[in-house]
């Protein structure tokens, strides 16, 4: 299960994702984020209520950020210690934006 | 030991994970090495579903063994599809930029930096994909 709210304030687009990004859920998100990025120069992913992410969501998460460097910036923020082991581990600690 | 069958699909994966969770709950497993072996059920029950009977759909066996004290659970993947062994697969560069990474090979190199143990075998037709992690304390 994966509950996301959206944010648009002017171009600033905040996301929050509430529960799991895996298999099944990682392509509402994906799509969730894509349709909504159009004029938006900044990306905030609001992960307080992240309880687990695979490597489904690892895949959107680079594809995004990828997207945001063309056309703004992306950072995460409020990322758990668990989540944040998992972003050591795979390296994307080192490309995404963790605050 | 549990074993559950079920058809490898990917919308069968939440049933894969609650049946793996309901054994881990029952030993008071930590929050923390859930989600690792959550992560790792995932990614190997996944990876049959997409590839192991393409395009039919067949049967993927997992059986859950928790033993010893302090806990040990083995978790056994099974299915009879085309041989593959996924952890012949190369690692990613994880030291890559955003914009040169590629996605491919992750999901099992999540499996191998997590658990304490992932063995392959191909026996009788079958593909044999077996993990391995220590539950920590009670």
């Amino acid at each position: 299960m994966l509950k996301i709210t959206k944010k648009l304030e002017e171009r600033t687009l905040t996301v929050e994702a509430s529960g799991r990004i895996d298999t099944t859920t990682a392509p509402d998100f994906e799509n969730e984020i894509k349709d909504s990025l159009a004029s938006v120069s900044e990306l905030i992913l609001d992960f307080s209520k992240v309880e687990y992410i695979s490597s489904a969501g690892l895949r959107v998460l680079l594809s995004a950020q990828k997207i945001m460097t063309k056309q703004g910036s992306m950072k995460l923020t409020n990322v758990s210690s668990e989540i944040m082991e998992i972003f050591e581990v795979t390296g994307f600690s080192d490309i995404l934006d963790i605050e | 030991m549990k074993e559950l069958i079920i058809d490898a699909l990917v919308e069968n994966l939440d049933k894969v994970t609650e049946f793996v969770d309901a054994q881990l709950e029952a030993v008071d497993c930590p929050m923390k090495i859930q989600m690792q072996v959550d992560i790792a059920v995932e990614e190997i029950f996944v990876n049959i579903a997409h590839y192991a009977y393409k395009p039919d759909v067949g049967p993927a066996k997992v059986r859950v063994d928790v033993s010893g004290d302090p806990s040990v659970v083995d978790i056994t993947f099974i299915d009879h599809g085309v041989p593959y062994d996924p952890l012949k697969k190369e690692d990613p560069d994880v030291t890559l930029s955003a914009e040169e990474r590629q996605i491919g090979g992750l999901g099992i190199f999540m499996v191998k930096k997590s658990m304490d143990d992932v063995s392959y075998e191909y026996r009788d037709g079958h593909n044999i994909l077996t993990i391995k992690k220590a539950l920590g304390a009670r």
